[in-house]
């Protein structure tokens, strides 16, 4: 049970951050859930957290890429809640095209958001996580930056710089009883791959079928309690990845 | 005074003498690691009222001390 704890959810708004939020929320723990710019759906959220699990939820606006912004929020997520003692960097973008044609904006606004969105939130974040000699940290990545992917040259390149940022922090803060791990999910269903459902990739899934919101929660679920995991990656994909 | 505050917080955490913390000693001497100063900063932060974010590496306790001031300054 996370009773007492205090979760930070990026982009909690809606797709699998929602269903983060409501997982943490259910085991107890009180929630702060950042969006980009759809506050009233973060506030959704939040009500149904508190109407469902009686926890306390606040909703915030934060472009995690800006590194001030980030700080700010941080800040004031510690005069609400007190501490921190779980984050989810889950805030993610796509903007896919083949690297022959990308634009530097497009390769960059998604490691901004994505790579350096984590460093952010984890840079305000830690400071609170080394003196309470606890806590966790859990990085959505995908099984993009495992393997690679044709078309996600920027994507890729973010999720597997993701996955060297979580294993650089778990040894950094192991000392402090602090655990860093990534959840890799594979396809799952929500507004990122609604452009999906004719992928070809799709029809490679060993099981047969798109992932579940709640399906990736339950593996966040598991790593904010798994007191001896650190560093490690865990594939939440139907075995696309093997 | 803030040599004295940094001696008390350092102190309290290590189970020394507050006097054998002089601006001299090293954070290794003392025993404090890159994380415990981390720590150390944040215990400051309530202490002074004031907000520090360390964006450099200090090895000694003065230059932990210059690097405050400094920012008092500013
Ligand atoms: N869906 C998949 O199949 C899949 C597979 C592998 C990995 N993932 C990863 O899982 C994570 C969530 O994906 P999803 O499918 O749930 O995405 P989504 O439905 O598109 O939702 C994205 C969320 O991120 C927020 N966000 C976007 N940019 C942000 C920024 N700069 N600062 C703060 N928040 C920001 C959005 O906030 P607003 O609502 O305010 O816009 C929204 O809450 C992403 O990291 C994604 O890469 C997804």
């Amino acid at each position: 049970m996370l009773n007492g704890k205090t979760a930070v959810v990026t982009g909690g708004s809606r797709g699998i951050g929602k269903a983060i939020v409501l997982k943490l929320a259910s085991l107890g723990a009180d929630v702060a859930v950042l969006c980009a710019g759809r506050l009233d759906a973060a506030e959704a959220v939040c009500a149904e957290c508190v109407e469902r699990c009686g926890v306390k939820a606040k909703a915030y606006c934060c472009d995690v890429s800006d590194f001030e912004k980030a700080k700010q929020t941080v800040l004031a997520i510690k005069a609400e809640f007190g501490t921190v003692h779980i984050l989810v960097n889950n805030a993610g973008i796509t903007r896919d095209g083949l690297a022959a044609m990308m634009k530097e904006e497009d390769f960059d606004a998604v490691l901004d958001t994505n790579l350096k969105g984590a460093f952010n939130m984890i840079r305000h974040c830690v400071g609170m996580l080394i003196r309470n000699r606890s806590g966790c940290i859990i990085n959505i990545t995908s099984v993009a930056g495992l393997t690679g992917n044709a078309g996600q040259c920027n994507y890729a390149a973010s999720k597997a710089g993701l996955i060297g940022l979580t294993k650089s922090i778990a040894k950094e803060l192991a000392p402090r009883g602090i655990r860093c791990n990534a959840v890799a999910p594979g396809f799952i269903d929500t507004e990122m791959t609604e452009s999906q459902t004719d992928n070809p990739l799709l029809a490679a899934i060993p099981l047969g079928r798109m992932g579940t919101t709640e399906e990736v929660a339950e593996a966040v679920a598991y790593l904010a309690e798994a007191s001896y995991v650190t560093g490690e990656v865990l594939r939440v994909d139907g075995g696309i990845a093997m | 005074m803030l040599l004295e505050t940094i001696a008390k917080i350092i102190a309290e955490r290590t189970d020394c003498d507050p006097a054998e913390v002089k601006p001299e000693s090293t954070f290794v001497e003392l025993g404090i690691d890159s994380l415990d100063t981390v720590e150390l900063l944040m215990s400051l932060e309530d202490e002074l009222g004031m907000e520090i974010e360390l964006d450099q590496k200090v090895e000694t306790v003065g230059e932990l001390i210059a690097f405050i001031e400094k920012k008092q300054q500013a």
